[in-house]
């Protein structure tokens, strides 16, 4: 086995663009529906937790429950966006639609379709995320103008998402064995990553071990210090943890879905 | 002499798939405007050449080019110029008849005003204009099959590949499909299709190779083929010992198959006669060979996997 396959740069075409364009044109189709949850999501959590649990717990580190939630919302978004679209949603795609096996049938190869899904599955979660910002201001839970800087960042976390997700759609036996990773991984990260309660009234080691492991972790803190509006330098850690960690993820998703599917 | 130049040309053509060999270093060519069949039982390696062809499924070895270029290296290109209708209706389920269309023709750069008149066009070439705005999974069998032949014709192509093109198809769209190929044979597109279907075979292609285990049996024109392997014509009994005893005295060239005999001979009529009197044959029947004759005597009777 040759594990440095699984490490070659992708070339990236146009033809990444005209993939993530059928996606786009597939969500437009039904634009109103994929558009709603976004808007409604914020403000059940913002209610149940924020509000109805707030009752209980008046400020964290100095902020109101509510505020202090309302940026892991945010994060746990763009985690949710992209994952399900390049786990779920490219799974289908490739498996049931036979899609991807359309498009290479064209001059677009394998590596174009993998980075168009990718590119796609970061700008879902760049729309969960734009579209959340108005909803939460209304509340008076972020500050302008820091908070726009969510919007881009949320492409590059997204992009982290949703090579972990591709990851998973090129080695998952059938639909149904997606739920192990999101058993395993997705669902304590978006309870442990300093989501809902402050990541230091964890044991020390399990701190280091989210710190280490969970990208969650990391959005959070970035998107936590925007909607704060204190942004420090201490973020570049993040930042870079999460460029790197997408970097390797991108290259090695894209080649583990060619060793899937070129046969 | 007239210089025909050769489409496809495969040399050594070899696919393994682990300890598998599914195609086993074939060598075939494919003239420019020809319409050139690969024939062969289940599992005989045919869509695994086909998607080599295609450039999506890489060679184990072997040299493989099409239109000069090579599969390997120049995929792109090749494509640009290549139709594919795949053996399975791979439509895009989330889009209509002429969404399924237009989307492809930006896969290959077509400009959008181009685009939508190809798009027009193509409906009406395999009339489903009335099923423009049609979700795909509401068109029945032939409708997909045609739309998938409409979407392989989108960049105008000089080749077209079809795999299985009329599987599960009923009488009319069969032959529909048979005269969209032909119509397209006529301006110069080179087919190359696989099919179970002799009697398509023999009615379409120009050239075939009869494909098992990964090998190429033989090759040539429906015609040559049957005249060669089994004659003209065929005289089929009933398997009987005694008929059989007859048959090895007159040295007749014969096969038994199954509970059947044939007899293979250019004279139908004189043989008829001669084996009804001399070896008392009950019920006969004299007919033409025809390529599933050839068929199954090359490839055998057994069940394939």
């Amino acid at each position: 086995m040759d594990i440095g396959m699984y490490f070659k740069p992708p070339e990236l075409t146009s033809g990444a663009f005209k993939v993530w364009r059928r996606n786009k044109d597939v969500f437009m189709k039904n634009a109103k529906l994929n558009l709603l949850p976004p808007f409604i999501e914020p403000l059940l959590y913002l209610f149940a937790m924020g509000f109805g649990l707030g009752m209980f717990i008046e400020e964290i580190d100095g902020v109101p429950y509510a505020k202090f939630i309302a940026p892991a919302l945010i994060s746990v978004s763009v985690m949710y966006g992209a994952f399900f679209e390049c786990s779920y949603g490219s799974y289908v795609r490739m498996y049931y639609q036979k899609t991807f096996d359309a498009i290479i049938a064209t001059p677009l190869s394998i590596e174009d379709v993998i980075i168009g899904e990718l590119l796609w599955g970061a700008t879902r979660s760049t729309i969960s995320a734009t579209l959340m910002l108005p909803v939460i201001a209304l509340f008076g839970l972020i500050t302008f103008p820091h908070s726009l800087l969510i919007i881009p960042f949320a492409f590059l976390a997204g992009l982290l998402f949703a090579c972990l997700g591709m990851c998973i759609a090129a080695v998952t036996p059938n639909i149904m064995s997606i739920n192990y990773p999101i058993m395993l991984f997705i669902t304590p990260m978006f309870l442990f990553s300093g989501t809902f309660f402050p990541l230091n009234v964890l044991p020390e080691i399990v701190q280091y071990i989210a710190l280490a492991i969970l990208p969650l972790t990391h959005v959070v803190m970035i998107i936590r210090a925007l909607t704060f509006g204190t942004p420090g330098l201490e973020l570049l850690f993040n930042l870079a943890w999460i460029i790197g960690v997408c970097a390797i993820g991108f290259v090695v998703s894209v080649n583990m879905m060619k060793k899937r599917l070129v046969v | 002499m007239i210089y025909i130049p050769q489409v496809i040309v495969g040399k050594d053509v070899r696919k393994e798939f682990g300890e598998f060999t599914a195609v086993d270093s074939v060598a075939f060519s494919v003239d420019e405007g020809e319409l050139f069949g690969f024939l062969g039982p289940n599992g005989a390696g045919k869509t695994t050449t086909m998607r080599m062809i295609q450039c999506i499924s890489p060679m184990t070895s072997g040299t493989l080019e099409v239109f000069g270029m090579d599969v390997n290296s120049h995929q792109r290109e090749i494509k640009f110029k290549m139709g594919v209708v795949p053996q399975e209706n791979n439509l895009d389920p989330d889009f209509t008849v002429y969404e399924n269309l237009f989307v492809f023709s930006r896969y290959f750069d077509i400009p959008e005003n181009e685009a939508k008149k190809r798009v027009e066009e193509l409906l009406e070439f395999v009339h489903l204009e009335e099923k423009r705005d049609t979700m795909t999974e509401s068109l029945s069998g032939g409708m997909k099959r045609r739309l998938v032949l409409a979407r392989a014709l989108i960049n105008k192509p000089r080749l077209l590949i079809l795999d299985e093109p009329t599987v599960g198809l009923d009488p009319q769209s069969r032959h529909l499909m048979w005269d969209k190929l032909k119509g397209l044979k006529k301006q110069g597109v080179t087919i190359v299709l696989t099919t179970h279907y002799l009697e398509e075979a023999s009615q379409l292609c120009d050239r075939l190779v009869i494909m098992d285990n990964g090998k190429i049996l033989v090759e040539g024109s429906p015609r040559d083929l049957i005249q060669e392997h089994i004659g003209p014509a065929i005289v089929e009994t009933d398997k009987d010992p005694n008929i059989i005893s007859c048959l090895e005295a007159h040295q007749a060239n014969y096969e038994v198959l199954g509970e059947e005999i044939q007899i293979y001979t250019d004279n139908p009529q004189e043989i008829t006669d001669h084996l009804l009197s001399e070896c008392k044959l009950k019920r006969v029947t004299a007919r033409t060979a025809t390529l599933e004759d050839v068929f199954l005597k090359l490839t055998g009777r057994k069940l394939r996997e």
